[in-house]
C-alpha cells in the first residue's frame, strides 16, 4: 500500500510538473524577433486598419478620431464571461507606452504578456500569429503615435475555470500556431497570397465567421463557413461559397462591400461587421480585391450554424 | 357626404391592412429602399449614363419611405418574433432609435431637394443618405442568416 502510495505520488508530482511545462507562456524565439525590424509608422497605418485594433480597444460607442484613443473599457459579453479589452494607447502607466517591440510581438503572436501571463484568446492573436513580424514592427510604431490616454477599463469577470490564465498554455498548445490554414499552390496568384494573409492573419476574420468547438477553438475543417455570434443571438454570415454562403457575389461585389458596406442587393452591413467594414474601408484597392481573390478559393462550405427554427417570410 | 365617409374608411382600411404585419411591412420598406440605392449605383458605376429624372425620381422614393418609418407603427412592442432581425435594442433604446430614424428622413430629405446634376453629385448623396443604413443596422438589426 506504502509503495503505492509512493507512485501515485510520484506520478502525481510527475502530472503536475508536466502540466506546469506544458502550460508554461512560449516566447518567441530570437530569428523573430530578429527579422521585426525598425518599425516604420508610416506602413504600420495600413496594419492598424487591416488588424482592427480600434474596434475592440476604443472605448464603447467612439466615433471618429475618438476612434485612434485605445482607452480600452468596451464590454465583450460571451459564453465564457464577460471580457473587457485593455488600455492600449502608448500611456505607460496605463497604456502599453513602456513597452519594448519584443513585448508587442510576444503580445501579438504568442499571447504572453510582458509578466510572462497568458492572454485570453478573446484577444485574436491566434490569428496575429500569422503575421510577418515586420509588420508587427510597423504596427508598433504606429501605435507609439496614437493619443496616450489613461482610462484603467476594469478587469474581465469570467466565472471558474475559465478564470486560471495558466490553463491557457494548454488551451495555446491545441490552437496556437502560425501554419496558414489553407494551403496554396506554390503558383497560386499573389493576390490569393495577398487575400489569404490579410483574412488569416491581421483581418482575424475567421475568429468570428468559423464556427468554435466547445473549449473555444475554431473548427479548421469549418473555415469561415459562419458561426453563432459570440455576443448576443445572432449569427455570422458564412463566407465561402458553400450552400447559404456567398458564392453568387463575385470578387467585385466582396471588394465593393468592403468598400461601400453594400451587398450586392443592397442590403447593408449590419452589427459588429459594420465597424470592421469602416476599417476594411481604409485598405488600399488591391488590399480589398485580395481579400475577394482569397475568398472566392476558400473551400465551400454549409453553413456553420444552425438553421432558423422556421423558415424565412 | 357619403363619397366622403367612403373615402376615409377606403384609407383607414387601407392604412391598417398596410399595417397588418409590421415585421413584413417594414422588411417591405426597406427591400424597396435597397433597390433604389441599386438604381443609383447603376449610375455611379457606370453601368448606366447619368439619367438627372431617374435619380430624382429614386431619390424622392428613398425619401417617401423614409417618411413612412414610425417607430410605434412598424416596430411595435413584441413584433421582434419569428425570424424578425429586430434587436432588443430598438425596445432598449427608443430615443437612440428614433434619433436613427429622423436622421434618415433629414437626410433623405435633403437629397431628394437637392438634386444631383451629375455622378459626382450623386456619389456626396448617396454617401448621405446610405451611411444611414449601416449606423442603424450597426445598433439596431441581429443577423439572423
Amino acid at each position: 500500500m506504502k509503495k503505492l502510495i509512493g507512485v501515485a505520488l510520484v506520478l502525481g508530482g510527475v502530472g503536475a510538473a508536466v502540466m506546469s511545462l506544458a502550460s508554461a507562456p512560449v516566447r518567441l524565439g530570437g530569428e523573430v524577433l530578429a527579422s521585426l525590424g525598425s518599425g516604420d509608422p508610416v506602413r504600420g497605418e495600413r496594419i492598424f486598419w487591416a488588424g482592427g485594433c480600434t474596434s475592440c480597444h476604443a472605448r464603447p460607442d467612439a466615433k471618429g478620431d475618438a476612434r485612434l484613443e485605445l482607452a480600452g473599457g468596451m464590454k465583450l459579453v460571451t459564453p465564457f464571461g464577460t471580457f473587457v479589452p485593455p488600455n492600449i494607447s502608448p500611456d505607460t502607466e496605463a497604456g502599453i507606452g513602456g513597452w519594448s517591440v519584443e513585448d508587442f510581438a510576444n503580445a501579438m503572436m504568442r499571447g504572453v504578456a510582458p509578466d510572462g501571463s497568458h492572454y485570453y484568446p478573446a484577444f485574436p492573436y491566434t490569428s496575429y500569429a500569422r503575421m510577418q513580424p515586420s509588420d508587427i514592427a510597423d504596427l508598433h510604431a504606429f501605435m507609439k503615435g496614437l493619443p496616450a490616454v489613461s482610462d484603467r477599463p476594469p478587469d474581465h469577470e469570467l466565472s471558474f475555470p475559465f478564470t486560471i490564465r495558466r490553463g491557457l498554455g494548454l488551451w495555446k498548445r491545441l490552437y496556437l500556431n502560425d501554419e496558414p490554414v489553407i494551403a496554396l499552390p506554390a503558383d497560386a496568384p499573389e493576390t490569393v497570397a495577398l487575400g489569404r494573409y490579410l483574412v488569416e492573419g491581421p483581418g482575424h476574420c475567421g475568429e468570428c465567421h468559423t464556427p468554435r468547438g466547445v473549449i473555444g477553438g475554431t473548427e479548421k475543417a469549418r473555415w469561415l463557413s459562419g458561426a453563432v455570434a459570440a455576443e448576443g443571438d445572432g449569427i455570422v454570415p458564412n463566407i465561402t461559397s458553400g450552400e447559404g454562403g456567398i458564392g453568387d457575389w463575385s470578387a467585385g461585389d466582396i471588394a465593393a462591400y468592403l468598400e461601400t458596406g453594400f451587398t450586392p442587393d443592397f442590403d447593408s452591413v449590419g452589427g459588429s461587421m459594420a465597424e470592421v467594414q469602416r476599417n476594411m474601408a481604409r485598405l488600399r484597392p488591391e488590399d480589398r480585391d485580395a481579400i475577394a481573390a482569397y475568398l472566392k478559393t476558400v473551400p465551400p462550405h454549409p453553413n456553420g450554424y444552425p438553421a432558423r427554427t422556421k423558415p424565412k417570410g | 357626404m357619403r363619397k366622403l365617409i367612403f373615402a376615409i374608411s377606403a384609407l383607414a382600411l387601407a392604412t391598417s391592412a398596410s399595417f397588418a404585419d409590421p415585421q413584413e411591412e417594414r422588411e417591405a420598406l426597406m427591400k424597396a429602399n435597397g433597390r433604389a440605392m441599386g438604381a443609383l449605383s447603376a449610375y455611379v458605376k457606370g453601368e448606366k449614363p447619368f439619367d438627372a429624372a431617374d435619380v430624382l425620381a429614386q431619390l424622392n422614393k428613398i425619401s417617401e419611405d423614409a417618411q413612412k418609418m414610425d417607430a410605434a407603427m412598424l416596430w411595435p412592442a413584441g413584433s421582434a418574433t419569428g425570424n424578425s432581425e429586430s434587436s432588443p435594442k430598438i425596445w432598449e433604446d427608443p430615443a437612440g432609435f428614433q434619433a436613427a430614424i429622423d436622421k434618415f428622413k433629414t437626410d433623405a430629405a435633403a437629397a431628394a431637394a437637392a438634386p444631383p446634376a451629375d455622378v459626382d453629385a450623386l456619389k456626396a448623396s448617396m454617401g448621405a443618405v446610405g451611411s444611414n443604413c449601416g449606423t442603424c443596422h450597426e445598433a439596431f438589426r441581429i443577423k439572423k442568416g
